[in-house]
């Protein structure tokens, strides 16, 4: 017997009587948009994150160009940009991405209670370009900030499948010594938080 | 006759002496982990339906073991349709070899580990390293406690026994920082330049995981360091070690579990990087290792499965007041605290038999936990068992079949309280010294005149 078949036996041998999978309720749901920008600023500002609400793309461009200028290597992936900012063509090796200062993309959506944004492969140009740039910039539509995870899953769902998917919430930390808190562990040291309102 | 006639390992009151020989460092461990459940309980109580989502998060893992081998046959299915190779390991030696057979077919040598118990309980670094593997663990406290030859103290802080200025004396000897700089920040940034440079020459990365979704066949690994990430991003091959029990049925309970994993472990809303690895990158090979190592054998003990619902967030070890005053390496095992305690005696009774003992049973480890586990009443049930199996020291056997036969006669129990009481009133060395265990780290109270029975009766004549 092959240790699959062997272990799948044990288990259907020892497993003990189903019991129901509970609903899903939410409680914590707010309906005021409002509440959930300030609810995602403070949240995410509290985790390290830098939130710079904007209400043009080109504000954005402005912003990027000032905060990171040459010879600081920018890699941007999004679109909208495109007029005031270069598209990026990756390279093929995502070892190349090393040298990125600055990588700017878009994510799908973020969620009010714990300033975490979902961003997919087909945002991110090479799966490894948000955690081995330096500096990391995250664009985000104001009303696309959902109130919890319960949410955020039911917008999962309805949205098409991913390949790789990730909720990033700040810079990359630890507090590994003496419970000290440091931004800038592994991945981007710093989190640029765009908060697009209009357009 | 029994597991005590034999000499075996130092157990947990001897490796606990041995923590306690330095008292500041035993007060700073234990407020450093006292800050961390305070943290914890902060987060929480932002939550108007915390108790809610734990009940709904104990009830997905009831319905997750009452329906294991569905989940796991699904999961299979899902994870090779996206192209995942899936390998059952029967106990931790098998899991060991499929890895390594894993990376002996790149012809490398090197390879970049994130966090993962899984790995930890199997003893796969040096498994690996026994094999002229190169195994760098690239969480920043595992990798200070691999460079200190020690196994972590704690499955989320696994350095948070060691001090700064000890740190920065190790990153001195092994990464050449400068003599005497201790500061967490510098120290961070030398550890971030050293493990880059592993990461971009690494082929192969091994990742733990903290969410296998059955209906998707995804997992989900969380990190703050980007450690995980890192690796997996930047190699050919992605290895995914994880119990058979981190399946959950459906991608909307990730919204459960994820809003209560990282508040109850650190007091965090979440962490930096929760990763949902569905299908490798083109050109990526990736596995997941499923291993067994008991759990298939522990599902069907009506007393102790629920110790499967576990989702390692630690936050059981920062409230225990054992744990924070004994240190996880007086544990022995790789998983310490309060949770530790009550899994390795399924694995190894003999070894194991001390560790339902370090506790007061206070049951503060139950009232946090996250999906709620009686772990109290588990280390209460443990300790039956031990005792029937004959795993428990003839001191505590006679010493409770003594109190046993007293508590049970009324008569000879007042008397014995009041000969007690005597004898520590006027002859107070007598229960004042080393013979007594509960003299130990403690003065014994002076006894009152008269025991509260006595006074009773006579108080309720006055009325």
């Amino acid at each position: 017997m092959s240790s699959r078949e062997q272990i799948l036996a044990n288990i259907k041998k020892n497993q003990p009587p189903l019991t129901p999978l509970p609903e899903i309720t939410n409680t914590t749901t707010s309906s005021l948009p409002d509440d959930k920008v300030i609810k995602f600023t403070t949240v995410l500002q509290g985790i390290g994150g830098q939130v710079v609400p904007v209400d043009s793309w080109g504000a954005i461009a402005t912003y990027v160009s000032k905060q990171f200028p040459p010879p600081a290597r920018t890699i941007n992936l999004v679109q909208e940009l495109a007029s005031n900012l270069p598209l990026a063509v990756l390279e093929k090796d995502p070892h190349q991405l090393e040298s990125v200062t600055l990588a700017l993309l878009k994510g799908h959506f973020a969620v009010a209670e714990n300033g975490a944004v979902w961003i997919t492969e087909t945002r991110l140009g090479d799966r490894a370009l948000p955690f081995i740039c330096e500096h990391l910039a995250l664009i985000v539509q104001a009303d696309s900030i959902v109130p919890t995870m319960h949410d955020a899953y039911e917008r999962i769902a309805a949205e098409s499948a991913y390949e790789f998917g990730t909720f990033i919430a700040g810079p990359s930390k630890t507090a590994d010594i003496e419970q000290s808190l440091v931004l800038g562990a592994h991945g981007a040291k710093t989190l640029t938080l765009f908060l697009l309102s209009g357009s | 006759m029994e597991a005590t006639a034999e000499p075996k390992t130092k157990d947990h009151a001897t490796l606990a002496d041995t923590f306690n020989k330095d008292e500041a460092r035993v007060d700073w461990h234990d407020k450093t982990l006292w800050f961390v459940r305070q943290k914890r309980d902060k987060a929480a109580w932002q939550l108007p339906d915390w108790e809610h989502l734990r009940e709904t998060a104990s009830q997905i893992k009831h319905n997750v073991l009452s329906n294991l081998h569905h989940y796991l046959t699904v999961f299979e299915k899902q994870a090779q349709q996206n192209g995942v190779t899936v390998h059952w390991a029967a106990d931790a030696e098998e899991h060991n070899r499929i890895v390594h057979s894993i990376i002996q077919k790149t012809g490398i040598t090197r390879v970049v580990k994130s966090k993962s118990m899984l790995t930890e309980e199997c003893h796969l670094n040096d498994y690996l390293v026994a094999q002229g593997i190169d195994v760098i663990d690239t969480d920043l406290g595992e990798r200070i406690v691999q460079l200190a030859g020690e196994p972590p103290s704690h499955i989320v802080l696994p350095c948070i026994h060691w001090k700064k200025e000890e740190i920065g004396q190790l990153f001195h000897k092994h990464l050449g920082t400068p003599e005497g700089n201790s500061d967490p920040q510098f120290l961070a940034a030398a550890a971030r330049v050293h493990l880059r440079e592993r990461f971009m020459t690494s082929p192969v990365a091994i990742t733990g995981v903290n969410f296998a979704v059955a209906e998707t066949g995804e997992i989900v690994v969380c990190t703050n360091e980007g450690n995980a990430d890192l690796g997996v991003q930047l190699a050919d091959v992605h290895i995914a070690c994880m119990g058979i029990e981190k399946i959950i049925p459906q991608r909307k309970h990730l919204g459960v579990f994820l809003r209560l994993l990282a508040r109850s472990a650190t007091g965090q809303p979440i962490t930096t990087y929760s990763s949902h690895f569905r299908k490798p990158r083109p050109g990526q090979h990736m596995h997941i290792v499923l291993v067994d190592n008991g759990r298939s054998e522990r599902l069907g003990s009506e007393d102790f499965r629920s110790a499967l619902k576990c989702i390692r967030c630690g936050a059981c070890m920062n409230t225990c007041p054992v744990y924070r005053r004994s240190g996880g390496h007086s544990y022995h095992y790789a998983i310490a605290g309060p949770i530790g305690s009550i899994l390795a005696p399924g694995l190894d009774m003999k070894k194991n038999a001390d560790l339902p003992f370090a506790s007061t049973l206070c049951g503060s480890c139950s009232n946090v936990c996250p999906v709620k586990i009686d772990i109290h009443d588990q280390l209460y049930k443990w300790r039956q068992v031990l005792a029937k199996n004959g795993y428990v020291s003839e001191t505590k056997k006679t010493g409770m079949k003594g109190m046993a036969w007293v508590l049970s006669r009324p008569g000879l129990y007042r008397f014995s309280c009041a000969i007690g009481r005597w004898f520590s009133r006027h002859l107070p060395f007598t229960i004042n010294n080393s013979l007594n265990p509960w003299y130990k780290q403690r003065e014994m109270p002076q006894a009152p005149k008269e025991s509260f029975g006595e006074w009773y009766r006579k108080n309720k004549k006055k009325s």
